[in-house]
């Protein structure tokens, strides 16, 4: 288990490297579905099956699809990327770095939240999932279902030609 | 516009009902017919195993024929060539040596005789342009080879075989004897 | 897990592997049969008695061919994309169950390899990665025609995962599990889903038909527009290996839908005969496997009578026909559901 859980990290974190330094979009794109794919393997050995096969049906099953459509259709190239700007590089250092401050202020507050919510083995399970999204977290959940469903039939509306 | 047939549906952009807009009807009367030929008697016919039937008159690979006692009957007079509409025969005359009455059985015969077979257009002119009886059509069908030199028949492939003597007495019907004796329909007017 | 569980399921494993590469094989066969027969001819019929041998000399004369792969083509990602295709068209046999349990001197051993609480999800996630194939195999031939294909496979994928989405949680909503096995043993008898479930079958069907790319949703390939699609630039096993995913992929969705909706392994009137345990389930393989290759002839039935959609009716057809019906199938169910339950 505990080497399942190092090779998969290392996979992870040698693809989302890859993700950043590759110049190639296409293999930036299929860098980042591999570091998905052993993302979906972490959430699997946390026992959280729904959770693993929800992430490889919506995060690459379907985002990174439409990426690697775009970035197709465009066909972009290495010659075609610009360089650039000093300014544009500064703002660049300066979002990430306060988006990195962001991320570690969030998962400082993890190990609070893990005593709030310990730890049980069938949480990610079907059941689990749905007791709490049903039960704690109906209202986000409804909110968000409605949102999803006002935006395909926005994208259907977008679709036809004649409204 | 008179049609030819009473198939024949007139195209139009109307509506369509209900019925004809979720298509499953029409799906499933198009899978009835193709269920229907499933179970038809196939019209294959596997070639080498099983022929199809020739007609009579049918036109192939073309003989030259020998008469009865053996010689060709073939003089290279070269109205089969003039007949020949594809322009697909040739051939080179020669005089009959002493000792070779057994095999030609007139004073001249035709040294090369060649047809193209693919120029051919097996319209059986040049049957009808013999006088000599001598090259008739048959109901053998024609190799297929890789190359074109094969193609080009000579008198090796061409004229029949002493044990191997063809039948054309199908073509060579007493009405086209006398078609042939009709001077209104030769070739050398 | 204990070592005899663990022996068996590897030998199952491999067996349904071989299954699955032998079924896909003589699909191909079947298809040329059928099609045939659909049009008065006879198919292969040279090789073997009735042609059988033909998959086989098929196979010999794919291996044997020269391999091509173009100057300008990404090498890696070209040879990558057939595999990937290969890989997840085999993935997806791991969750079906093909049968009951069988009794082996004392042990009772289950005819599925992975009882996944969430089985159909996972079919689905392999379905929705193994467009990737065909995606990253057009991209990287670097030939327009291919990547027409690829762009078009994607687009399609993307748009008729959603509609057999929909159509799976009515399904999943009459069921209530996730799990192929629960869903196929709630359907003992002859409560097959189908009856529950009509509307759904038929999105479902039509989705399966557009996610196997098979005709007449083979747009990704359409050889009368772009030559041969993504694989126009295969050549040797490389295309076979394609060709030969999709005949997986149809012979894995015949089994999804078999599962979902006729029932699995679960035969109408067994129960009555009072035969043992062992008999029932070889009998219930049997008759899913029945059902798996009525499913493929009706793959293939359709193949030849349908012509080819063209783009805009295909796009047309997935997000203004199949998606608003799923949602009213989901919907509807839920309605049953909550004034039958509720009493």
């Amino acid at each position: 288990m505990i080497l399942l859980f190092y090779l998969l990290s290392a996979i992870m974190i040698i693809c989302a490297l890859a993700v950043v330094f590759s110049k190639n979009p296409i293999n930036n794109v299929i860098y980042l579905i591999v570091c998905f794919l052993a993302m979906a393997g972490h959430y699997i050995l946390l026992n959280a099956q729904f959770l693993a096969v929800v992430h490889i049906i919506v995060y690459t099953g379907a985002i990174m699809v439409l990426f690697l459509f775009v970035i197709m259709l465009l066909n972009l190239n290495k010659a075609i990327i610009l360089r650039k700007s000093t300014v544009t590089r500064v703002s660049a250092v300066i979002t990430g770095g306060v988006f990195f401050l962001v991320l570690l202020a969030a998962t400082r507050q993890t190990f609070e939240i893990h005593a709030r919510y310990p730890f049980a083995s069938d949480f990610g399970l079907v059941s689990g999932i749905g007791k709490v999204l049903f039960s704690e977290f109906l209202l986000p959940f409804e909110i968000s279902s409605i949102l999803f469903i006002s935006a395909m039939v926005g994208a259907l509306m977008f679709g036809k030609k004649d409204v | 516009m008179q049609t030819l047939t009473n198939r024949s549906v007139v195209a139009s952009d109307k509506k369509m009902t209900i019925l004809e807009w979720i298509y499953i009807p029409a799906i499933i009367k198009g899978m009835s017919i193709t269920i229907r030929h499933f179970f038809r008697k196939k019209t294959t016919i596997s070639y080498p195993e099983q022929k199809r039937e020739f007609s009579k008159v049918y036109r192939g690979q073309h003989v030259l024929k020998r008469d009865d006692e053996g010689r060709e009957r073939c003089t290279a007079c070269g109205l089969c060539a003039v007949a020949c509409p594809a322009e697909a025969i040739t051939m080179k005359a020669a005089e009959r040596k002493p000792g070779e009455e057994h095999l030609y059985r007139e004073e001249k015969y035709a040294e090369i005789y060649e047809i193209n077979m693919l120029r051919c257009i097996f319209c059986g002119d040049c049957e009808d342009a013999c006088p000599k009886e001598a090259i008739f059509l048959t109901d053998r069908i024609v190799e297929s080879q890789y190359k074109r030199k094969p193609f080009i028949y000579g008198k090796d492939i061409l004229v029949e075989a002493m044990d191997l003597r063809i039948d054309i007495s199908a073509r060579q019907t007493e009405a086209v004897y006398q078609f042939k004796l009709d001077k209104r329909f030769a070739h050398n007017k | 897990m204990d070592l005899t569980t663990l022996i068996f399921k590897t030998v199952f494993l491999i067996i349904i592997l071989m299954v699955t590469l032998i079924v896909a094989m003589y699909s191909t066969y079947g298809e040329r049969k059928v099609a045939a027969f659909m049009q008065d001819r006879r198919g292969p019929n040279r090789a073997g008695l009735f042609g059988l041998l033909q998959p086989l000399a098929d196979g010999v004369k794919m291996f044997m061919k020269e391999e091509i792969i173009p100057l300008t083509a990404n090498r890696k990602l070209f040879i990558i994309g057939p595999s990937i295709a290969m890989t997840t068209a085999l993935l997806t046999g791991v969750v079906i169950p093909w049968g009951g349990t069988l009794t082996i001197g004392g042990h009772e051993f289950s005819l599925q390899i992975a009882d996944l609480n969430i089985g159909i999800l996972y079919v689905f996630a392999m379905v929705s990665i193994g467009v990737y194939g065909i995606m990253i195999g057009g991209w990287a031939s670097n030939n327009k025609y291919a990547l027409l294909g690829a762009i078009r496979a994607a687009s399609q994928m993307i748009s008729y995962e959603l509609a057999m989405g929909m159509s799976i949680i009515a399904l999943v909503l009459t069921t209530g599990s996730l799990s192929l096995h629960d869903i196929v043993a709630q359907q003992h008898g002859m409560h097959w889903n189908i009856f529950y479930q009509p509307l759904g079958f038929l999105i479902f069907l039509t989705c399966a038909f557009a996610e196997t790319n098979r005709a007449p949703f083979d747009l990704p390939e359409c050889e009368t527009e772009l030559i041969g699609g993504y694989h126009t630039e295969y050549s040797s096993m490389k295309l076979g290996f394609y060709l030969f995913a999709e005949y997986i992929n149809m012979f894995i969705s015949s089994a999804v839908v078999a599962t979902l909706y006729f029932g699995g392994y679960n035969m109408p009137f067994i129960d009555g005969l009072g035969l043992s345990q062992n008999t029932v389930t070889l009998l219930g393989t049997g008759f899913f496997f029945i059902k798996i290759f009525s499913m493929i002839f009706l793959f293939m039935w359709i193949r030849w009578t349908l012509p080819r959609f063209r783009y805009d009716q295909l796009m047309n057809m997935g997000w203004k026909g199949l998606i608003p019906l799923g949602i009213f199938n989901i919907l509807a169910t839920g309605i049953y559901y909550f004034f039958t339950e509720l009493k």
